[in-house]
Protein backbone atom coordinates (compact mmCIF):
# COMPACT_ATOMS: atom_id res chain seq x y z
CA UNK A 1 0.00 0.00 0.00
CA UNK A 2 1.09 3.60 -0.82
CA UNK A 3 0.69 6.24 1.17
CA UNK A 4 -0.79 9.47 0.50
CA UNK A 5 1.99 11.97 0.18
CA UNK A 6 3.71 9.36 -2.20
CA UNK A 7 0.88 9.09 -4.21
CA UNK A 8 0.21 12.59 -4.75
CA UNK A 9 4.26 12.90 -5.99
CA UNK A 10 2.76 10.20 -8.38
CA UNK A 11 0.07 12.12 -9.61
CA UNK A 12 1.95 15.30 -10.27
CA UNK A 13 5.34 13.87 -12.06
CA UNK A 14 2.57 11.23 -14.12
CA UNK A 15 0.71 14.41 -15.08
CA UNK A 16 3.46 16.33 -16.36
CA UNK A 17 4.94 13.54 -18.19
CA UNK A 18 1.97 13.09 -19.88
CA UNK A 19 1.79 16.72 -20.66
CA UNK A 20 5.45 16.84 -21.89
CA UNK A 21 5.19 13.74 -24.31
CA UNK A 22 2.52 14.83 -26.22
CA UNK A 23 2.67 18.46 -26.01
CA UNK A 24 4.99 18.58 -29.31
CA UNK A 25 2.80 16.29 -31.59
CA UNK A 26 1.69 16.80 -35.15
CA UNK A 27 -2.11 16.80 -36.00
CA UNK A 28 -1.17 14.23 -38.40
CA UNK A 29 -0.76 11.50 -35.35
CA UNK A 30 -3.46 12.25 -33.08
CA UNK A 31 -5.67 10.05 -33.99
CA UNK A 32 -3.06 7.19 -33.13
CA UNK A 33 -1.99 9.02 -30.41
CA UNK A 34 -5.56 9.52 -28.53
CA UNK A 35 -5.94 5.67 -29.61
CA UNK A 36 -2.52 4.83 -28.16
CA UNK A 37 -3.25 6.29 -24.73
CA UNK A 38 -6.80 5.07 -25.13
CA UNK A 39 -4.89 1.57 -25.05
CA UNK A 40 -2.69 2.24 -22.46
CA UNK A 41 -5.55 2.67 -19.76
CA UNK A 42 -6.64 -0.67 -20.78
CA UNK A 43 -4.32 -1.45 -17.73
CA UNK A 44 -7.37 -1.08 -15.76
CA UNK A 45 -7.74 -4.46 -16.82
CA UNK A 46 -4.77 -5.58 -14.17
CA UNK A 47 -6.95 -3.65 -11.51
CA UNK A 48 -10.14 -5.30 -12.39
CA UNK A 49 -8.13 -8.57 -12.30
CA UNK A 50 -6.80 -8.06 -8.98
CA UNK A 51 -10.67 -7.26 -7.80
CA UNK A 52 -11.94 -10.35 -9.57
CA UNK A 53 -9.74 -12.06 -7.72
CA UNK A 54 -10.19 -11.08 -4.00
CA UNK A 55 -14.02 -11.99 -4.55
CA UNK A 56 -15.46 -13.64 -1.47
CA UNK A 57 -19.00 -12.90 -2.51
CA UNK A 58 -21.11 -14.18 -5.34
CA UNK A 59 -21.71 -9.98 -6.07
CA UNK A 60 -18.08 -9.15 -6.06
CA UNK A 61 -17.46 -12.10 -8.27
CA UNK A 62 -20.27 -10.48 -10.83
CA UNK A 63 -18.88 -7.07 -10.67
CA UNK A 64 -15.48 -8.08 -11.21
CA UNK A 65 -16.42 -10.60 -13.91
CA UNK A 66 -17.77 -7.35 -15.71
CA UNK A 67 -14.42 -5.38 -15.03
CA UNK A 68 -12.32 -7.59 -16.14
CA UNK A 69 -14.57 -8.53 -19.56
CA UNK A 70 -14.71 -4.72 -20.18
CA UNK A 71 -10.99 -3.95 -19.37
CA UNK A 72 -9.86 -7.15 -21.68
CA UNK A 73 -11.69 -5.44 -24.32
CA UNK A 74 -10.07 -1.97 -24.06
CA UNK A 75 -6.63 -3.07 -23.92
CA UNK A 76 -7.26 -5.92 -26.97
CA UNK A 77 -9.57 -3.50 -29.20
CA UNK A 78 -7.24 -0.36 -28.22
CA UNK A 79 -4.27 -2.03 -29.46
CA UNK A 80 -5.52 -3.64 -32.46
CA UNK A 81 -6.84 0.04 -34.05
CA UNK A 82 -3.86 1.90 -33.21
CA UNK A 83 -1.56 -0.77 -34.91
CA UNK A 84 -3.73 -0.72 -37.85
CA UNK A 85 -3.89 2.77 -38.11
CA UNK A 86 -0.17 3.24 -37.44
CA UNK A 87 0.97 0.77 -39.84
CA UNK A 88 -0.96 2.76 -42.48
CA UNK A 89 1.25 6.40 -42.16
CA UNK A 90 4.16 6.32 -44.79
CA UNK A 91 5.94 9.18 -46.13
CA UNK A 92 6.41 9.54 -49.73
CA UNK A 93 10.30 9.64 -49.59
CA UNK A 94 10.32 5.91 -48.25
CA UNK A 95 11.19 2.85 -50.80
CA UNK A 96 8.23 0.54 -50.82
CA UNK A 97 5.41 2.87 -50.70
CA UNK A 98 2.99 2.05 -52.92
CA UNK B 1 13.62 -14.98 0.75
CA UNK B 2 10.51 -17.40 0.81
CA UNK B 3 8.17 -17.71 -2.47
CA UNK B 4 5.34 -15.51 -1.54
CA UNK B 5 7.90 -12.68 -0.71
CA UNK B 6 9.67 -13.34 -4.25
CA UNK B 7 6.43 -13.49 -6.24
CA UNK B 8 5.91 -10.11 -4.45
CA UNK B 9 8.57 -8.86 -6.09
CA UNK B 10 8.29 -10.30 -9.26
CA UNK B 11 5.00 -9.02 -9.34
CA UNK B 12 6.06 -4.85 -8.37
CA UNK B 13 9.28 -5.51 -10.91
CA UNK B 14 6.63 -6.24 -14.18
CA UNK B 15 4.27 -3.00 -13.09
CA UNK B 16 7.24 -1.25 -13.15
CA UNK B 17 8.66 -2.54 -16.37
CA UNK B 18 5.76 -1.95 -17.90
CA UNK B 19 4.88 1.72 -16.82
CA UNK B 20 8.73 2.43 -17.97
CA UNK B 21 7.58 0.85 -21.59
CA UNK B 22 4.14 2.64 -21.82
CA UNK B 23 5.82 5.90 -21.09
CA UNK B 24 8.29 5.01 -23.67
CA UNK B 25 5.41 3.81 -25.81
CA UNK B 26 3.84 7.03 -25.87
CA UNK B 27 6.76 9.13 -26.72
CA UNK B 28 7.85 6.80 -29.53
CA UNK B 29 4.37 7.41 -31.01
CA UNK B 30 4.64 10.86 -30.91
CA UNK B 31 6.86 11.08 -34.32
CA UNK B 32 5.82 9.37 -37.48
CA UNK B 33 8.74 7.41 -38.14
CA UNK B 34 8.88 5.58 -34.64
CA UNK B 35 5.08 5.25 -34.14
CA UNK B 36 4.44 2.06 -34.67
CA UNK B 37 7.15 0.50 -32.31
CA UNK B 38 5.94 2.33 -29.85
CA UNK B 39 2.52 0.92 -29.69
CA UNK B 40 4.42 -2.57 -29.82
CA UNK B 41 6.50 -1.45 -26.52
CA UNK B 42 3.56 -0.40 -25.11
CA UNK B 43 1.84 -3.52 -26.36
CA UNK B 44 4.92 -5.52 -24.37
CA UNK B 45 3.77 -3.83 -21.11
CA UNK B 46 0.35 -5.04 -21.02
CA UNK B 47 1.16 -8.08 -21.72
CA UNK B 48 3.71 -8.04 -18.82
CA UNK B 49 1.53 -6.62 -16.58
CA UNK B 50 -1.51 -9.24 -17.11
CA UNK B 51 0.54 -12.30 -17.28
CA UNK B 52 2.18 -10.96 -13.64
CA UNK B 53 -1.11 -10.26 -12.38
CA UNK B 54 -2.04 -14.13 -11.87
CA UNK B 55 0.98 -14.35 -9.62
CA UNK B 56 -0.53 -11.30 -7.52
CA UNK B 57 -0.63 -12.33 -3.81
CA UNK B 58 -4.07 -11.04 -3.55
CA UNK B 59 -5.20 -13.28 -6.14
CA UNK B 60 -3.05 -16.50 -4.86
CA UNK B 61 -4.36 -16.22 -0.98
CA UNK B 62 -7.62 -15.80 -1.67
CA UNK B 63 -9.09 -19.38 -0.66
CA UNK B 64 -11.77 -18.98 -4.04
CA UNK B 65 -8.95 -18.79 -6.01
CA UNK B 66 -9.67 -21.42 -8.64
CA UNK B 67 -12.79 -20.19 -9.14
CA UNK B 68 -11.75 -16.69 -9.42
CA UNK B 69 -9.00 -17.44 -11.98
CA UNK B 70 -11.10 -19.68 -13.93
CA UNK B 71 -13.83 -16.94 -14.59
CA UNK B 72 -11.12 -14.34 -15.15
CA UNK B 73 -9.44 -16.30 -18.19
CA UNK B 74 -12.89 -16.64 -19.56
CA UNK B 75 -13.76 -13.22 -19.29
CA UNK B 76 -10.10 -12.16 -20.98
CA UNK B 77 -10.52 -14.72 -23.64
CA UNK B 78 -13.96 -14.02 -24.78
CA UNK B 79 -13.70 -10.03 -24.46
CA UNK B 80 -10.10 -10.17 -26.38
CA UNK B 81 -11.48 -12.22 -29.51
CA UNK B 82 -14.68 -10.01 -29.51
CA UNK B 83 -12.13 -7.02 -29.28
CA UNK B 84 -9.62 -8.32 -31.69
CA UNK B 85 -11.77 -9.05 -34.23
CA UNK B 86 -13.96 -6.18 -34.25
CA UNK B 87 -11.05 -3.95 -34.60
CA UNK B 88 -9.26 -5.88 -37.41
CA UNK B 89 -12.56 -5.93 -39.06
CA UNK B 90 -13.77 -2.23 -38.98
CA UNK B 91 -13.78 0.00 -41.78
CA UNK B 92 -11.08 2.56 -41.26
CA UNK B 93 -14.04 5.34 -41.61
CA UNK B 94 -15.29 3.75 -38.52
CA UNK B 95 -12.94 3.96 -36.73
CA UNK B 96 -14.15 6.97 -34.26
CA UNK B 97 -16.66 4.26 -32.94
CA UNK B 98 -14.96 1.90 -32.57
CA UNK B 99 -12.60 4.06 -30.40
CA UNK B 100 -15.23 5.30 -28.02
CA UNK B 101 -16.21 2.08 -27.34
CA UNK B 102 -13.37 0.73 -26.39
CA UNK B 103 -12.49 3.78 -23.97
CA UNK B 104 -15.73 3.02 -22.96
CA UNK B 105 -15.22 -0.11 -21.80
CA UNK B 106 -12.01 0.76 -19.68
CA UNK B 107 -14.30 3.68 -17.87
CA UNK B 108 -17.10 0.72 -17.18
CA UNK B 109 -13.86 -1.50 -16.35
CA UNK B 110 -12.59 1.44 -13.39
CA UNK B 111 -16.02 2.04 -12.22
CA UNK B 112 -16.58 -1.65 -11.93
CA UNK B 113 -13.32 -1.66 -9.60
CA UNK B 114 -14.86 1.28 -7.78
CA UNK B 115 -17.82 -0.70 -7.41
CA UNK B 116 -16.54 -3.76 -5.88
CA UNK B 117 -14.24 -2.01 -3.52
CA UNK B 118 -17.48 0.61 -2.29
CA UNK B 119 -19.29 -2.54 -1.80
CA UNK B 120 -17.07 -4.75 -0.28
CA UNK B 121 -16.44 -2.42 2.14
CA UNK B 122 -20.33 -1.04 2.62
CA UNK B 123 -21.36 -5.17 3.36
CA UNK B 124 -17.38 -6.08 5.45
CA UNK B 125 -16.85 -8.51 2.90
CA UNK B 126 -13.65 -6.89 1.73
CA UNK B 127 -9.73 -8.00 2.77
CA UNK B 128 -8.86 -4.57 3.27
CA UNK B 129 -10.67 -1.42 5.15
CA UNK B 130 -10.87 2.03 2.99
CA UNK B 131 -9.77 4.93 4.55
CA UNK B 132 -11.95 8.60 4.30
CA UNK B 133 -9.62 8.97 1.54
CA UNK B 134 -9.62 5.85 -0.31
CA UNK B 135 -13.78 6.38 -0.31
CA UNK B 136 -13.77 9.08 -1.72
CA UNK B 137 -11.16 8.72 -4.66
CA UNK B 138 -13.05 5.35 -5.37
CA UNK B 139 -15.61 7.54 -5.59
CA UNK B 140 -14.90 10.29 -8.08
CA UNK B 141 -12.88 7.52 -10.25
CA UNK B 142 -16.36 5.39 -10.02
CA UNK B 143 -18.12 9.03 -11.30
CA UNK B 144 -15.83 9.81 -13.79
CA UNK B 145 -15.25 5.98 -15.30
CA UNK B 146 -19.52 5.97 -15.36
CA UNK B 147 -19.54 9.13 -17.28
CA UNK B 148 -16.80 8.03 -19.34
CA UNK B 149 -18.86 4.37 -19.37
CA UNK B 150 -22.46 5.10 -20.81
CA UNK B 151 -21.36 8.12 -22.35
CA UNK B 152 -18.88 6.60 -24.86
CA UNK B 153 -21.79 3.96 -25.62
CA UNK B 154 -24.11 6.78 -26.55
CA UNK B 155 -21.22 8.51 -28.96
CA UNK B 156 -20.52 5.11 -30.71
CA UNK B 157 -24.31 4.58 -31.04
CA UNK B 158 -24.46 7.84 -32.72
CA UNK B 159 -21.22 7.48 -34.99
CA UNK B 160 -22.21 4.27 -35.68
CA UNK B 161 -25.71 5.38 -36.67
CA UNK B 162 -28.04 3.73 -34.63
CA UNK B 163 -29.75 6.68 -33.19
CA UNK B 164 -30.67 10.44 -34.14
CA UNK B 165 -27.83 12.62 -33.61
CA UNK B 166 -28.80 14.97 -31.49
CA UNK B 167 -31.92 14.43 -28.43
CA UNK B 168 -33.00 17.28 -26.96
CA UNK B 169 -35.56 18.95 -24.45
CA UNK B 170 -36.59 21.74 -22.84
CA UNK B 171 -34.69 22.37 -19.79
CA UNK B 172 -32.32 19.68 -20.73
CA UNK B 173 -29.46 21.81 -18.95
CA UNK B 174 -31.02 21.80 -15.85
CA UNK B 175 -32.17 18.27 -15.61
CA UNK B 176 -28.90 17.18 -17.00
CA UNK B 177 -27.56 19.72 -13.48
CA UNK B 178 -29.61 17.99 -11.06
CA UNK B 179 -28.53 14.52 -11.93
CA UNK B 180 -25.30 15.69 -11.79
CA UNK B 181 -25.64 17.31 -8.69
CA UNK B 182 -27.67 14.32 -6.78
CA UNK B 183 -24.36 11.88 -8.35
CA UNK B 184 -22.02 14.10 -5.90
CA UNK B 185 -24.42 14.10 -3.59
CA UNK B 186 -25.17 11.02 -3.43
CA UNK B 187 -21.07 10.51 -3.73
CA UNK B 188 -20.23 12.65 -0.37
CA UNK B 189 -22.67 10.89 1.45
CA UNK B 190 -20.30 7.66 0.62
CA UNK B 191 -17.34 9.14 1.71
CA UNK B 192 -19.30 9.82 5.65
CA UNK B 193 -21.19 6.45 5.80
CA UNK B 194 -21.23 3.45 3.22
CA UNK B 195 -24.26 2.30 2.43
CA UNK B 196 -25.19 -0.50 -0.07
CA UNK B 197 -28.05 1.19 -1.08
CA UNK B 198 -26.10 4.24 -1.71
CA UNK B 199 -23.69 3.19 -3.87
CA UNK B 200 -26.31 1.41 -5.72
CA UNK B 201 -27.98 4.70 -6.39
CA UNK B 202 -24.69 6.38 -7.01
CA UNK B 203 -24.17 4.14 -9.47
CA UNK B 204 -27.68 4.41 -11.19
CA UNK B 205 -27.23 8.02 -11.41
CA UNK B 206 -23.59 8.32 -12.31
CA UNK B 207 -24.78 5.77 -15.30
CA UNK B 208 -27.47 7.88 -16.11
CA UNK B 209 -25.61 11.34 -16.12
CA UNK B 210 -23.49 10.12 -18.70
CA UNK B 211 -26.16 8.99 -21.12
CA UNK B 212 -28.14 12.42 -20.86
CA UNK B 213 -24.61 14.61 -20.49
CA UNK B 214 -24.01 12.84 -24.16
CA UNK B 215 -27.75 13.03 -25.70
CA UNK B 216 -27.59 16.27 -26.71
CA UNK B 217 -24.35 16.52 -28.19
CA UNK B 218 -23.66 16.48 -32.31
CA UNK B 219 -21.58 14.78 -34.53
CA UNK B 220 -19.21 17.49 -35.33
CA UNK B 221 -18.36 17.95 -31.71
CA UNK B 222 -17.60 14.36 -31.46
CA UNK B 223 -13.52 15.14 -31.99
CA UNK B 224 -14.06 16.75 -28.47
CA UNK B 225 -15.90 14.43 -26.74
CA UNK B 226 -13.99 11.41 -27.77
CA UNK B 227 -11.12 13.11 -26.75
CA UNK B 228 -12.15 13.90 -23.43
CA UNK B 229 -13.86 10.66 -22.41
CA UNK B 230 -10.47 8.82 -23.16
CA UNK B 231 -8.99 11.72 -20.74
CA UNK B 232 -12.13 10.62 -18.27
CA UNK B 233 -11.28 6.93 -18.22
CA UNK B 234 -7.34 7.62 -17.79
CA UNK B 235 -7.94 9.43 -14.38
CA UNK B 236 -10.70 6.96 -13.88
CA UNK B 237 -8.06 4.52 -13.70
CA UNK B 238 -5.30 6.55 -11.91
CA UNK B 239 -8.21 7.18 -9.20
CA UNK B 240 -8.80 3.43 -9.03
CA UNK B 241 -5.06 2.63 -9.17
CA UNK B 242 -4.95 4.64 -5.69
CA UNK B 243 -7.97 2.48 -4.01
CA UNK B 244 -5.95 -0.43 -5.10
CA UNK B 245 -2.23 0.39 -4.20
CA UNK B 246 -1.41 -0.23 -7.80
CA UNK B 247 1.36 2.01 -9.05
CA UNK B 248 0.77 0.53 -12.37
CA UNK B 249 -2.61 1.93 -12.93
CA UNK B 250 -2.03 5.66 -10.90
CA UNK B 251 1.04 5.85 -13.72
CA UNK B 252 -0.75 5.02 -16.56
CA UNK B 253 -3.93 6.48 -15.84
CA UNK B 254 -2.52 9.53 -14.91
CA UNK B 255 -0.60 10.22 -17.96
CA UNK B 256 -3.47 9.11 -20.13
CA UNK B 257 -5.39 11.44 -18.58
CA UNK B 258 -3.06 14.47 -18.36
CA UNK B 259 -2.03 13.98 -22.28
CA UNK B 260 -6.00 13.18 -23.27
CA UNK B 261 -7.14 16.39 -21.47
CA UNK B 262 -4.23 19.05 -23.05
CA UNK B 263 -5.65 16.82 -26.19
CA UNK B 264 -9.44 18.03 -25.87
CA UNK B 265 -8.08 21.61 -25.17
CA UNK B 266 -6.42 21.41 -28.50
CA UNK B 267 -9.83 19.97 -29.99
CA UNK B 268 -11.92 22.67 -28.44
CA UNK B 269 -9.12 25.71 -29.44
CA UNK B 270 -9.83 24.79 -33.06
CA UNK B 271 -13.21 25.18 -32.60
CA UNK B 272 -12.83 28.56 -30.54
CA UNK B 273 -14.86 27.25 -27.76
CA UNK B 274 -14.35 25.99 -24.42
CA UNK B 275 -14.92 22.64 -23.39
CA UNK B 276 -17.64 23.20 -21.25
CA UNK B 277 -19.18 25.29 -24.10
CA UNK B 278 -19.05 21.71 -26.56
CA UNK B 279 -20.61 20.00 -23.48
CA UNK B 280 -23.73 21.93 -22.15
CA UNK B 281 -24.15 24.71 -24.90
CA UNK B 282 -26.55 22.43 -27.73
CA UNK B 283 -24.73 24.22 -30.41
CA UNK B 284 -25.54 23.92 -33.95
CA UNK B 285 -29.58 23.57 -32.78
CA UNK B 286 -30.89 26.22 -34.94
CA UNK B 287 -28.18 28.20 -36.02
CA UNK B 288 -31.59 30.42 -37.29
CA UNK B 289 -29.38 33.91 -35.85
CA UNK B 290 -27.25 33.70 -39.50
CA UNK B 291 -27.72 36.49 -41.99
CA UNK B 292 -28.36 35.72 -45.50
CA UNK B 293 -25.68 35.67 -48.15
CA UNK B 294 -26.48 37.38 -51.69
CA UNK B 295 -25.48 36.01 -54.80
CA UNK B 296 -25.92 32.53 -55.91
CA UNK B 297 -23.61 29.37 -55.99
CA UNK B 298 -22.87 28.64 -59.29
CA UNK B 299 -22.27 24.98 -60.59
CA UNK B 300 -19.66 23.65 -62.40
CA UNK B 301 -19.97 19.98 -64.28
CA UNK B 302 -17.04 17.47 -64.37
CA UNK B 303 -15.68 18.17 -68.02
CA UNK B 304 -15.09 22.43 -67.06
CA UNK B 305 -13.78 21.15 -63.72
CA UNK B 306 -11.67 18.95 -65.07
CA UNK B 307 -10.05 21.26 -67.58
CA UNK B 308 -9.09 23.98 -64.77
CA UNK B 309 -7.23 21.20 -62.77
CA UNK B 310 -5.72 20.09 -66.15
CA UNK B 311 -4.52 24.02 -66.33
CA UNK B 312 -3.39 24.45 -63.36
CA UNK B 313 0.05 23.77 -61.36
CA UNK B 314 -1.06 24.04 -57.62
CA UNK B 315 -3.93 22.11 -56.54
CA UNK B 316 -4.67 22.02 -52.89
CA UNK B 317 -7.36 19.25 -51.84
CA UNK B 318 -9.68 20.00 -48.87
CA UNK B 319 -11.04 17.07 -47.37
CA UNK B 320 -14.16 16.68 -44.63
CA UNK B 321 -16.77 14.34 -43.04
CA UNK B 322 -18.57 14.02 -45.79
CA UNK B 323 -14.92 12.25 -47.15
CA UNK B 324 -15.39 9.83 -45.13
CA UNK B 325 -19.08 9.20 -45.47
CA UNK B 326 -19.00 9.14 -49.75
CA UNK B 327 -15.67 6.56 -48.26
CA UNK B 328 -13.84 9.21 -51.17
CA UNK B 329 -10.78 9.20 -49.73
CA UNK B 330 -9.39 6.23 -52.10
CA UNK B 331 -10.87 7.87 -55.54
CA UNK B 332 -9.49 11.09 -54.34
CA UNK B 333 -6.07 9.70 -54.29
CA UNK B 334 -6.29 8.67 -57.64
CA UNK B 335 -7.17 11.81 -58.53
CA UNK B 336 -4.38 13.62 -56.99
CA UNK B 337 -2.17 10.40 -58.68
CA UNK B 338 -3.63 12.03 -62.00
CA UNK B 339 -2.34 15.19 -61.20
CA UNK B 340 1.01 14.50 -60.20
CA UNK B 341 1.28 12.74 -63.24
CA UNK B 342 1.09 15.48 -65.05
CA UNK B 343 3.76 17.52 -63.12
CA UNK B 344 1.52 19.09 -60.99
CA UNK B 345 1.76 20.01 -56.92
CA UNK B 346 -0.88 18.67 -55.05
CA UNK B 347 -1.06 18.83 -51.43
CA UNK B 348 -3.61 17.85 -48.22
CA UNK B 349 -5.16 20.57 -46.06
CA UNK B 350 -6.53 19.13 -42.98
CA UNK B 351 -8.75 21.06 -40.40
CA UNK B 352 -7.79 20.17 -36.90
CA UNK B 353 -11.46 18.77 -36.49
CA UNK B 354 -12.35 18.08 -39.55
CA UNK B 355 -13.86 14.34 -38.93
CA UNK B 356 -15.26 12.61 -36.12
CA UNK B 357 -12.23 12.01 -34.23
CA UNK B 358 -8.62 13.92 -33.71
CA UNK B 359 -6.89 13.65 -36.84
CA UNK B 360 -9.71 11.44 -38.46
CA UNK B 361 -8.91 12.71 -42.13
CA UNK B 362 -5.01 11.92 -41.82
CA UNK B 363 -5.74 8.25 -40.85
CA UNK B 364 -8.66 8.22 -43.83
CA UNK B 365 -5.71 9.59 -46.38
CA UNK B 366 -2.81 7.16 -44.97
CA UNK B 367 -5.46 4.46 -45.45
CA UNK B 368 -5.84 5.42 -49.12
CA UNK B 369 -2.02 5.24 -49.29
CA UNK B 370 -1.76 9.14 -49.06
CA UNK B 371 2.06 9.62 -47.73
CA UNK B 372 1.86 12.38 -44.55
CA UNK B 373 4.40 14.56 -46.13
CA UNK B 374 1.75 15.82 -48.71
CA UNK B 375 -0.38 16.48 -45.97
CA UNK B 376 -0.68 20.02 -43.83
CA UNK B 377 -1.66 21.24 -41.05
CA UNK B 378 -4.02 24.43 -41.18
CA UNK B 379 -0.92 26.87 -39.81
CA UNK B 380 1.10 25.66 -42.15
CA UNK B 381 -1.17 25.64 -45.37
CA UNK B 382 -2.86 28.79 -44.78
CA UNK B 383 -0.50 31.07 -46.47
CA UNK B 384 -0.63 29.26 -49.34
CA UNK B 385 -4.10 29.24 -50.48
CA UNK B 386 -3.50 32.53 -52.15
CA UNK B 387 -0.28 30.73 -54.45
CA UNK B 388 -2.74 28.24 -55.44
CA UNK B 389 -4.71 27.48 -58.49
CA UNK B 390 -7.30 25.49 -57.70
CA UNK B 391 -8.44 24.41 -53.93
CA UNK B 392 -10.95 21.38 -54.16
CA UNK B 393 -13.30 21.06 -51.15
CA UNK B 394 -14.58 17.64 -50.40
CA UNK B 395 -16.90 17.04 -47.78
CA UNK B 396 -15.56 19.79 -45.79
CA UNK B 397 -18.16 22.86 -44.66
CA UNK B 398 -18.26 25.28 -41.26
CA UNK B 399 -14.08 24.42 -41.49
CA UNK B 400 -14.15 26.59 -44.69
CA UNK B 401 -16.61 29.06 -44.05
CA UNK B 402 -15.68 32.59 -44.07
CA UNK B 403 -17.98 33.60 -42.33
CA UNK B 404 -15.95 32.61 -39.01
CA UNK B 405 -14.20 35.72 -40.08
CA UNK B 406 -16.61 38.34 -41.03
CA UNK B 407 -19.54 37.57 -39.55
CA UNK B 408 -19.61 38.76 -35.60
CA UNK B 409 -23.07 37.47 -35.53
CA UNK B 410 -22.71 34.00 -36.91
CA UNK B 411 -22.14 31.41 -34.30
CA UNK B 412 -18.91 29.83 -35.45
CA UNK B 413 -17.44 33.48 -35.50
CA UNK B 414 -14.14 33.68 -34.58
CA UNK B 415 -13.25 29.69 -35.43
CA UNK B 416 -10.25 29.05 -37.33
CA UNK B 417 -10.87 27.91 -40.74
CA UNK B 418 -9.06 27.37 -43.73
CA UNK B 419 -8.27 30.20 -46.03
CA UNK B 420 -9.67 28.09 -49.02
CA UNK B 421 -11.30 31.19 -49.94
CA UNK B 422 -8.11 33.10 -51.27
CA UNK B 423 -7.30 30.17 -53.85
CA UNK B 424 -7.82 31.54 -57.85
CA UNK B 425 -10.49 28.56 -58.09
CA UNK B 426 -12.48 26.77 -56.21
CA UNK B 427 -14.10 23.90 -57.07
CA UNK B 428 -16.81 22.39 -54.03
CA UNK B 429 -17.61 18.77 -54.35
CA UNK B 430 -21.21 18.36 -52.38
CA UNK B 431 -24.12 16.26 -52.85
CA UNK B 432 -26.46 19.12 -52.78
CA UNK B 433 -27.25 22.70 -51.93
CA UNK B 434 -27.45 22.78 -47.96
CA UNK B 435 -25.97 23.95 -44.44
CA UNK B 436 -23.50 22.41 -43.07
CA UNK B 437 -23.72 20.41 -39.31
CA UNK B 438 -23.74 24.23 -37.14
CA UNK B 439 -26.90 25.06 -39.67
CA UNK B 440 -25.20 28.07 -41.05
CA UNK B 441 -25.02 28.58 -44.97
CA UNK B 442 -21.60 28.87 -46.21
CA UNK B 443 -20.14 31.81 -47.67
CA UNK B 444 -17.53 30.27 -49.50
CA UNK B 445 -20.24 28.73 -51.90
CA UNK B 446 -21.62 32.09 -52.91
CA UNK B 447 -17.86 33.81 -53.38
CA UNK B 448 -17.31 34.50 -57.28
CA UNK B 449 -14.20 32.24 -57.38
CA UNK B 450 -16.11 29.31 -56.12
CA UNK B 451 -18.25 26.70 -58.55
CA UNK B 452 -19.86 24.13 -56.91
CA UNK B 453 -19.70 20.30 -58.56
CA UNK B 454 -22.81 18.41 -57.47
CA UNK B 455 -21.92 14.66 -56.71
CA UNK B 456 -21.57 11.99 -54.92
CA UNK B 457 -17.68 12.50 -53.84
CA UNK B 458 -16.48 9.06 -55.10
CA UNK B 459 -18.38 9.45 -58.26
CA UNK B 460 -17.36 13.24 -58.69
CA UNK B 461 -13.61 11.90 -58.32
CA UNK B 462 -14.26 9.27 -60.74
CA UNK B 463 -15.78 11.13 -63.52
CA UNK B 464 -12.76 14.42 -63.13
CA UNK B 465 -10.24 11.13 -63.58
CA UNK B 466 -12.39 10.27 -66.58
CA UNK B 467 -12.36 13.99 -68.21
CA UNK B 468 -8.18 14.49 -67.30
CA UNK B 469 -7.64 11.28 -69.34
CA UNK B 470 -9.77 12.37 -72.18
CA UNK B 471 -8.48 15.93 -72.24
CA UNK B 472 -4.75 14.12 -72.73
CA UNK B 473 -6.03 12.13 -75.37
CA UNK B 474 -8.44 14.13 -77.32
CA UNK B 475 -5.80 17.11 -77.46
CA UNK B 476 -8.20 19.35 -75.69
CA UNK B 477 -11.51 20.13 -74.78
Amino acid sequence: MISGEIALYLFMLAAFTGHEIISRVPVILHTPLMSGSNFVHGIVLVGAMITLGEATTVTQQVIGFIGVFLGAGNAAGGYVVTERMLEMFKSSKKEGAK
Amino acid sequence: MDKATLLHYVVQASYFAAAVLFILGIKRMSSPVTARSGIQWAGVGMVVATVATFFHGNILNNSGVMVNVLLMVLAIGVSTVFAWVSGKKVAMTDMPQMVALYNGMGGGSAAAIGAAALIGASTGTSHHALGKAQIALAVVGALIGSISFTGSLIAFAKLQGWMDKTFRFGGQQVVNGLFFLSALGLGAALVFELNTTVVIAFFAVSLLFGVLMTLPIGGADMPVVISLYNAFTGLAVAFEGYVQGNVALIIAGTVVGAAGTLLTRLMAKAMNRSISNVLFSNFGGGGGGSSEIAGSQKPIDAADAASLLYMAEKVIIVPGYGMAVAQAQHKIWELSQQLIKRDKTVKFAIHPVAGRMPGHMNVLLAEAGVPYDLIADMDDINPEFSTCDVAIVIGANDVVNPVAKTDKSSPIYGMPILDVVNARQVIVIKRGKGAGFAGIENALFYADNCRMLYADGQEAANRLIAELKGIDSGGGH
